[in-house]
């Protein structure tokens, strides 16, 4: 497998008045395309902190970030735009999906920073969605679908403009275990049959195990989950 | 889909706050449209006043009469061409909410200093020898139905006749018209003297003259010189040119300009505040949302875009429903206030200025959340719950 990301002495931090407050520093680490890594360790440890600069919505205070040769940190507000809409993909919580437009309305969103016609855009947004399993649901609006069928539509909004990445911040953890198992079983199948890479943060050990890698962030510095139960 | 059915969805997202607001800007393009009509019309009379044409009221104010003398000695002013005199009579035709614009002139200098009404030769010699004729305009002709040969009634509320009666019978014999469809023909004019005579109050006086110079060049000379004749003498005189005088006589009817202004204005605050204060907090509670979309990869100059265009189309959409019902109104009302108001309807002018306000409002409003909503950096909008 080749590199997808090269984190090189990546440090993050805030002020919060006076007083300067560090997340994480000199965290170097590579990240190979085809992965799927969990993400876990404890609350304020930079797990979301760390995907927000691998998402490039969010700048390190030191350190690069690099993306298949691209340097992310160092890219403009409109060329990170740019970038994040062909590469990455985010999948969220909370699912963060629009109101008012419904199951395949919110897939074909990502969509329309394409210069795909209408029908191409139709096609992509039938077949992500039939992905995720939810075809029957695509004039749905999401106040009429349950937690489990919210996350898959904003899955296939993560896979509609085919990224290399998907991002997921905590993903099941709005979610009962059997809608968790079946959302961790779709991301699987997106890592396994598509090659996605896949960085998920999670706080919950047995989503974790579907990832191919764990791995703990605490006290700055990670530590593989094998290494850890030493 | 595409960035307009974002934006349509964005806007009814909540439909009763979406239909209140575009309600409000709906009333203030309303009372916009109705007032502008009004004031559009009303100002008309100075665009057809003619360069030449001066008018000499009393210095005091022009409802106040002057002697009748004073015509023959304006007569000898040099430079002056024609000169006719007319005195407001009021009336109305069998109802008081049947209101007609009544002057008592003299028939043969009348026409000669307004050369612009036009009718029929035998239908002039008529006006000038029948004593106890009336010339009345085509509009008010049609507005009542009334042909050459008629006689009726006007009824004054100001002047009584010696016998105690306020009616004074008239003999329609003739209708005039102008070509420029500016000039107004919803009034009517008689004989002074068939007034004059029978008058029980104020006889032998005159409302103001109205006169003809050889050239505009010469108005404001000859302005003067009628002024200094009649300076020092109970009825003092104010001569000034007819579009000046028009003007006058539209402050006196409380300027109509500065009710408009300060109606229009306060709605338009009003509206302004209620408008942009929603759409701030619309914005708001749209933040996640946003952040969502920048994620996603909408570049922030998009945002923008969107967020100002949905605020311009909310204007839009109620100042376009206001103007369409203030033309609906005015439509409706024409016909019944002709008679007061001739050629009441919705100049394309107001409908223009009109649009161009609901974009200003819609802008105004929607610039400081479009900035806002650009602005936003993801990592806040997302932290927001």
């Amino acid at each position: 497998m080749t590199d997808l990301y090269q984190l090189t002495d990546l440090s993050k931090g805030y002020t919060r008045g006076r007083e300067a407050i560090t997340i994480f520093e000199h965290l170097t680490m590579s990240i190979q395309e085809g992965d799927f890594i969990a993400i876990m360790g404890p609350s304020g440890s930079g797990k979301t902190t760390l995907l927000n600069l691998l998402g490039g919505i969010d700048r390190p205070t030191a350190g690069s970030v690099e993306c298949q040769g691209v340097r992310v940190d160092k890219l403009s507000q409109g060329k990170l735009a740019k970038w994040r809409a062909a590469n990455v993909g985010f999948i969220f919580q909370f699912y963060n999906l629009m109101p008012t437009l419904n199951a395949a309305q919110n897939v074909e969103l990502p969509l329309l920073l394409t210069n795909l016609s209408g029908k191409a855009r139709k096609e992509r947004v039938a077949t992500a969605l039939d992905i995720v399993g939810l075809s029957d649901r695509a004039r749905h609006s999401p106040r009429q679908m349950s937690g489990g069928q919210q996350q898959r539509v904003a899955i296939a909004r993560a896979i509609v403009a085919d990224p290399k990445v998907l991002l997921c911040d905590e993903p099941t953890g709005d979610l009962d275990r059997k809608s968790a198992d079946e959302i961790l079983q779709v991301l699987q199948l997106l890592n396994k049959d598509l090659g996605k890479t896949i960085i998920m943060v999670t706080h919950d050990p047995s989503a974790a195990k579907y990832a191919r890698r764990e791995l703990h962030l605490d006290k700055g510095r990670f530590v593989e989950a094998a290494e850890l139960a030493q | 889909m595409n960035d307009f059915t974002l934006i349509r969805k964005n806007l009814f997202r909540k439909k009763m706050r979406a239909g209140l607001l575009i309600f409000s800007i709906m009333i203030a393009f309303l009372i916009f449209g109705v007032l502008g009509a009004f004031y559009s019309v009303w100002t008309s009379g100075t665009s057809t006043a003619a360069d030449n044409r001066l008018v000499t009221v009393n210095r005091i104010n022009f409802t106040v009469s002057m002697p009748f003398a004073y015509w023959g000695r304006v007569e000898g002013v040099e430079g002056v061409t024609n000169v006719s005199h007319a005195s407001w009579f009021g009336g109305y035709y069998q109802d008081p909410a049947n209101f007609i614009q009544t002057f008592a002139v003299d028939p043969e200098s009348y026409l000669a200093v307004y050369p612009e009404l036009t009718m029929p030769d035998e239908q002039r010699a008529a006006f000038i020898n029948t004593r106890d004729c009336l010339l009345v305009g085509a509009d008010l002709a049609t507005q009542y139905e009334w042909s050459v040969g008629d006689r009726i009634p006007l009824l004054s509320n100001i002047w009584q006749k010696q016998d105690g009666s306020a009616s004074w019978d008239f003999e329609i014999c003739a209708i005039f018209d102008a070509e420029d469809e500016k000039v107004p023909a919803n009034y009517a004019i008689f004989q002074y003297d068939y007034y004059n005579e029978a008058l029980a109050f104020n006889r032998d006086n005159i409302g103001w003259m109205v006169l003809t110079t050889a050239d505009a060049s010469l108005n404001e000379s000859v302005g003067r010189e009628i002024d200094a004749l009649f300076a020092n003498s109970p009825a003092e005189t104010e001569t000034s040119t007819e579009a000046a005088f028009n003007e006058a006589f539209i402050a006196q009817m409380g300027n109509v300009a500065m009710i408009l202004l300060f109606v229009v204005g306060a709605a338009f605050m009003t509206i302004l505040m209620i408008v942009g204060t929603t759409m701030v907090m619309a914005i708001n509670e749209r933040t996640k949302e946003i952040g969502v979309m920048k994620t996603l990869g909408f570049p922030a100059p998009r945002i923008f875009r969107m967020v100002l265009i949905e605020s311009i189309l909310l204007s839009l959409v109620g100042g376009l429903l206001g103007l369409g019902l203030a033309s609906l109104l005015i439509a409706g009302s024409a016909a019944a206030i002709a008679g007061f108001l001739p050629g009441f309807s919705m100049p394309p002018s107001v409908m223009l200025i009109g649009v161009g306000l609901a974009l200003a409002l819609g802008f105004i409003t929607g610039i400081i959340p479009a900035i806002n909503a650009q602005r936003v950096t993801i990592v806040t909008a997302l932290g927001k719950l």
